[in-house]
């Protein structure tokens, strides 16, 4: 009996949130009593690595082609029943949200998403999922046979790696009765963390009051290492890419470190970054409802207070 | 051609979210519910092919009678009618069950979610609805092109856009994109009048076990309080988020 992972990669290369998968299989595994093993599509990196956050076995199909969510969802699941498993865990990426609830039908067990802890109990198994936006937690219990859990990205965290090396088995996708979808095109910004894997998000609002002001927030960005976010406002004036857009409508994030600017605190847009470890706000109104929600405050003028602040990182980077 | 909309009924975005005392279940008093927003961008962009192609638009909802609200504004937005499947929707597995049964009895051409319900943020039914059909499937779909039986569609990946093209039947989970929020309609009196004739068949549920049992509701930890900081002193900022926030 197995539990397997499920390993995304970008261009051959394997994703962050896969090793958060590859990690969380592991502990559950352990406390099931059960190995942890992993399935991982058109790899260019060596899937041995996946060793080092407890992965014994790695399958390895590297003849999928275009991405087609039945062909990776029923790779995966051929392999689960092939081997045994008894749930799948995989990273809610938009790529894991592709290929999730068919992987549930396919593996005809309960799915339960978003979760945001470690199981507090596995038999039964009882999983604590975010829900109402991150306004609250439910605990699910599965009750069958077979599960399909979904973890957050970047919310349980990754443990430090081991020095581990994992047998690898080369298998066939399954691309048989699979219904064509033919793709005609992949538009990515090269060389961006997509928004909810990244540690650090800073995010304005319409308090910048033009499109042309986001130098200062990609200069802080920059400066800290962080993605880039904004209010909903500013995305519907078309002054920033909808792939921007955090809150309850928009994309909801977890990062570490949530910087907001000029932003005003909406109940829809903390629906959407309310979970974000530590959150920064500025803004030049001490009232604005943000700070409530807030760890650290600033009240002050965006203009002035980011480029001191930028400069202030970078020093800090510099010294550090 | 046959568009089926698939409307999830939830809690209105700036409703406050409570638990029973005994943290079994939601507390719904005082809240007022509204169709998902999600599903709102998917319904807009329905009703614009049944203006452009004479499709026929059908809402769902699996609900009790407490939905009806929520359908019928559907209606008033433009769907020709409605169908409430009558049971209460605690588990994804039985909801998309039932819709896929709907989809097996009636024959619709497309199906039309939304990316998730705001309340639960599952992101399961309309994947789970596609894999029972086995028919194609793209979700976060933020641009949708129909060309007779061929369909087009732009999704949002992590950091961008995939654009791929399938052949109908199929199910999208779609997001703002399908129209954009100027596009969204506000029902007018005479769409409110004519959604009260409109049929709202309600049917009995088939039988379908329950994969998940939610057993237990909480809040998160209430926030302690906002340290300020001086706007001329940053430094101090960038100390904090060092040493006492460990974030940097
Ligand atoms: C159904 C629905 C869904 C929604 N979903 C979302 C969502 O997902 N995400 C989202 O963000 N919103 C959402 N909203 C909108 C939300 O209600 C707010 O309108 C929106 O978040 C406000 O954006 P903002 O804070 O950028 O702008 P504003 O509310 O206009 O706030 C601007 C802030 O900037 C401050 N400011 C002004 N000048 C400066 C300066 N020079 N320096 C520093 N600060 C300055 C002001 O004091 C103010 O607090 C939704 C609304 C609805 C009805
Ligand atoms: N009870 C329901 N009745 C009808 N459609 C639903 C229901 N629940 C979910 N859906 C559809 O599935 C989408 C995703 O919902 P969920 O999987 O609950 O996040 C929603 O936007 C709706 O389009």
């Amino acid at each position: 009996m197995s539990i397997l992972a499920y390993i995304e990669t970008w261009e051959g290369k394997f994703k962050k949130t896969s090793f958060e998968a590859a990690a969380f299989a592991s502990k559950l595994a352990a406390e099931m009593g059960v190995e942890a093993h992993a399935v991982v599509l058109n790899a260019q990196d060596d899937p041995s690595v996946l060793g080092q956050y407890g992965i014994s076995k790695v399958f390895s199909a590297g003849d999928a082609g275009d991405f087609n969510n039945y062909v990776w969802s029923n790779t995966l699941v051929n392999v689960a029943k092939e081997s045994g498993a008894k749930g799948l865990i995989i990273s809610g990426t938009f790529g894991g949200k592709m290929i999730l609830p068919l992987a549930a039908v396919a593996f005809d067990a309960g799915l339960v998403t978003n979760i945001s802890d470690f199981p507090s109990s596995v038999s039964p198994l009882i999983v604590r999922r975010s829900a109402f936006s991150s306004k609250g937690f439910v605990d699910y219990e599965v009750k069958t046979e077979r599960f399909v859990l979904s973890i957050i990205p970047n919310g349980i965290g990754l443990p430090e790696a081991k020095e581990a090396a994992a047998e690898v088995q080369t298998v066939a996708a399954v691309k048989d009765g699979v219904a064509e979808v033919k793709v005609l095109d992949v538009d990515r910004v090269k060389g961006k963390i997509p928004l909810p894997e990244a540690e650090m998000v800073v995010s304005a609002g319409r308090g910048l009051k033009d499109a042309s002001n986001w130098n200062l927030i990609e200069d802080l960005a920059e400066a800290l290492g962080a993605s880039t976010a904004c209010s909903k406002p500013v995305s519907d004036m078309g002054w920033r890419p909808h792939s921007e857009h955090v809150g309850q409508t928009g994309i909801a994030i977890n990062p570490n470190l949530y910087i907001a600017i000029g932003i005003s605190g909406a109940i829809q847009h903390l629906a959407g970054v309310s979970a974000s470890k530590k959150i920064v706000v500025i803004n030049t109104d001490n009232e604005a409802p943000f700070f409530k929600a807030a760890d650290y405050g600033i009240v002050g003028d965006a203009f002035e207070v980011v480029p001191k602040l930028t400069e202030a990182i970078r020093k800090f980077k510099a010294d550090n | 051609m046959k568009i089926l909309v698939c409307i999830s009924h939830v809690p209105d975005t700036t409703a406050k979210i409570n638990f029973t005392p005994d943290n079994k279940s939601f507390d719904t008093n005082g809240v007022s519910f509204v169709i998902n927003p999600y599903d709102e961008f998917g319904l807009t962009r329905a009703v614009w092919l049944q203006e452009k192609l004479g499709a026929t638009v059908t809402v769902v909802n699996v609900g009790t009678a407490v939905t009806e609200p929520t359908l019928r504004k559907a209606l008033a937005i433009g769907a020709n009618d409605a169908i409430r499947v009558d049971a209460e929707p605690t588990d994804a597995f039985f909801v998309a069950k039932q819709i896929a049964h709907l989809v097996k009895e009636n024959g619709y051409d497309l199906v039309i979610a939304g990316r998730e319900s705001i309340d639960y943020n599952g992101s399961q039914v309309p994947g789970m609805l596609a894999a029972l059909l086995n028919w194609p499937f793209v979700n976060a779909c933020v641009g949708l092109e129909l060309d007779g039986n061929t369909a087009t569609a732009i999704r949002e990946i992590d950091g961008g856009k995939e654009k791929s093209q399938f052949a109908l039947p199929a199910v999208i989970a779609g997001q703002k994109g399908l129209v954009e929020e100027k596009d969204l309609r506000i029902p007018n009196m005479r769409g409110i009048m004519q959604a009260r004739t409109k049929p709202l068949q309600v049917v009995a549920p088939i039988d379908a076990a329950k994969s998940t049992e939610a057993v237990y509701y909480e809040k998160p930890a209430p926030k302690g309080a906002c340290k300020m900081i001086d706007p001329d002193n940053v430094e101090e900022l960038v100390q904090l988020l060092h040493n006492e926030a460990k974030v940097i």
